[in-house]
């Protein structure tokens, strides 16, 4: 886009200007300013009754982050890290073979098999979750970590299946009978040319899964166990119930760093991926 | 022995038969082509030949043994497809080692014949580019040295030559030639392009509907076409329709309605009194001035209608008295001088007592 934008001319260079002014406007609002505002809040003193304490009398202070410093945090950041990544796993493993399978049917079927892909998120997230407590009640495995994981997996699930279906979609049909003709078996064509060529989906499949899963609180709260937190829990509690804002803005800056690092980590790899 | 024989094949997709009852046999070391309009069953023979089809009817043999029940990846068989689908996330390099490994050879191995192949298909200086990097040429001939590396019994090759422009598609025909007869393998080519069949092949199947109609070497089937199929497709052709009235050891005697008689080499399957077509091509007819007097056996006047100025050569058509149109090429040999005749002039029609052929009905 820099090359046409140097010898744009004036109307079209307004044109550019109307149209990308209210996402961007909409960005700076609703995301440029919330953040600056958390980042600012992280350096305040927590109010009597929640909220910030007026900065007469209470000047900024790193409090927050000392507080911040001590390795339970990072041990419940750890977990989240191990939680999203377990999580991502399984559904890559999951959605990879129904994927396939979707962008192999034949072509009248494959929009049919993607409308079911997203139908469950006609019903709301709470409600499928609860489903889980019904079926995890009578087997005995609620409030465990094992519940935390199915409940984010069968969630996230058609996150990585959308991305790896129009990835696989696209590949022609040609180079895999060119492998085979030129000496490949089943399981070589799938090492050599499937898996290679759809890297561009199962990376932007796993970003897709886990960031989310990694700030994701509704899920532990409901399935898991006391022990199961993870950070989406810790910022929500120190805003609602401990009303230790600062705290929570400081945890939050520290979750949106850790994610800015693994969509770099991603966008790294896909470049690498898609010569 | 025959390296591959295709013994009476037949091939049905539903109801439709794309190949009937075809057997054809190529030898080692030859150039073969499938040549034939779109439809005509050429594709589906080579893709049962590598092993993607299976015939309903019939038989493939490799040198002697049935192919039949062996998959592709196991039959000593390539193919250079269409599209060329090169490996887009392999290297140059990459895509020319991928037939080497999957037969398992050593990396020293590999790295010797990658860079021999890239020196044969003249890409030594590509091999670390990536395939959406190259020219549609280039795309040509990494296909061509991937089909070529692991030296197959038989290389495949599907209208390799169909993306590319006409003048690229001559240089790419010269350097085919130059490939097969360097390294001496048996190539079954496919085409619809009866030029670049003439061009390239030793041999040639002309196919229409499923069957094979002629086969036989270029020059056969460009002088001597079986019927009006084969005359019409392959090169330009004119075809009258003619009676027998003699047909001897010497020649035929053929009548023509309202030009009368016209002689052409002997055919003993023509029987007197048939009718058929006169196949005469259009480098045969020599067009002269009125006033020359024509030494030729068959001559009649005509009308030139119009003519079509290829620069090294012009097309006339003419127009016979009893308002037949016929194609004659002039080649433009005399320097200074461009065209020899104009729209409307009068001219002698003539050709050899032993040019064209007859084709019964």
């Amino acid at each position: 886009m820099r090359a046409p934008s140097s010898t744009a001319k004036g109307p079209e260079r307004l044109t550019r200007w109307l149209v990308t002014l209210p996402p961007t406007l909409f960005l700076v609002v609703f995301f440029l300013v919330p953040a600056l505002i958390m980042a600012a809040a992280s350096f305040r003193e927590p109010g009597e009754f929640g909220g910030l304490a007026p900065l007469a009398g209470h000047p900024p202070t790193l409090e927050a982050y000392r507080f911040v410093a001590d390795p339970i945090y990072f041990r419940i950041l750890a977990k989240s890290f191990a939680v999203a990544g377990l999580t991502t796993l399984l559904c890559l493993l999951l959605a990879y073979p129904l994927a396939l399978l979707i962008a192999r049917s034949p072509k009248g079927r494959r929009n049919v098999l993607v409308l079911l892909v997203i139908l469950p998120f006609a019903s709301n997230l709470l409600i499928r979750v609860y489903a889980w407590i019904i079926i995890l009640g009578p087997l005995n495995l609620l409030y465990s970590p094992e519940a935390v994981i199915a409940g984010m997996v069968y969630v996230h699930l058609p996150f990585m299946i959308l991305p790896l279906y129009t990835n696989l979609e696209k590949h022609d049909p040609a180079l895999l009978e060119a492998a085979q003709d030129l000496g490949a078996d089943a399981w070589t064509r799938f090492r050599r040319v499937t898996l290679p060529l759809s890297l561009p989906g199962i990376l932007s499949g796993s970003a897709l899964v886990f960031i989310p899963v990694l700030g994701m609180f509704a899920i532990p709260e409901l399935l898991g166990g006391t022990g199961d937190i993870l950070i989406g829990n810790l910022i929500k509690e120190q805003f609602l119930d401990n009303r230790d804002w600062p705290l929570g803005a400081t945890l939050s800056i520290l979750l949106t760093v850790a994610v800015l690092g693994v969509a770099a980590v991603s966008a790294a790899f896909t470049r690498k991926a898609a010569p | 022995m025959a390296l591959l024989e295709i013994r009476k094949v037949t091939k049905r997709f539903g109801q439709l038969e794309a190949v009937k009852d075809v057997s054809i046999a190529v030898e080692a070391g030859e150039f073969f082509t499938l040549l034939g309009p779109s439809g005509c069953g050429k594709t589906t023979i080579l893709r049962m030949i590598a092993g993607f089809d299976a015939p309903d009817e019939g038989k493939l043999f490799l040198d002697g043994k049935p192919l039949a029940g062996i998959p592709p990846e196991k039959r000593p068989i390539h193919t250079v497809f269409q599209s060329y689908a090169l490996f887009p996330h392999l290297t140059v390099a990459g895509n020319i080692a991928f037939p080497l490994e999957m037969a398992g050879k050593s990396r020293d191995e590999i790295r010797r014949r990658v860079g021999e192949t890239l020196e044969l298909v003249h890409l030594a200086d590509k091999g670390g580019a990536y395939p959406h990097e190259l020219s549609g040429g280039q795309k040509q001939r990494v296909a061509l040295g991937r089909g070529l590396v692991n030296r197959p019994r038989l290389l495949l090759l599907d209208e390799p030559l169909g993306a590319l422009d006409a003048k690229l598609r001559e240089r790419m025909q010269v350097e085919l030639i130059a490939l097969q007869r360097e390294v001496g393998i048996t190539f079954v080519f496919v085409t619809h392009a009866q030029q670049e069949a003439l061009a390239l092949s030793h041999r040639i199947a002309v196919m229409r509907d499923g069957r094979v109609e002629q086969m036989d070497v270029p020059e056969a089937l460009y002088s001597s076409p079986r019927n009006r199929f084969v005359a019409d497709f392959i090169g330009n052709i004119n075809l009258i329709d003619v009676e027998v009235r003699h047909s001897g050891h010497q020649g035929l005697q053929l009548a023509a309605a309202g030009l009368g008689e016209i002689s052409a080499p002997p055919l003993p399957e023509a029987m007197e009194g048939a009718r058929g077509t006169l196949a005469l091509r259009p480098e045969h007819i020599r067009l002269t001035h009125p006033s020359e007097k024509p030494e030729l056996k068959n001559h009649f006047v005509g009308t030139i209608r119009e003519y079509l100025y290829l620069g090294d050569v012009t097309v006339y058509k003419v127009a016979l008295d009893n308002d037949v149109v016929l194609e004659a090429l002039a080649t433009n040999g005399a320097p200074g001088r461009a065209r020899f005749h104009e729209i409307g002039d009068r001219v002698n029609v003539a050709w050899r007592h032993d040019a064209g052929a007859f084709l019964n009905r």
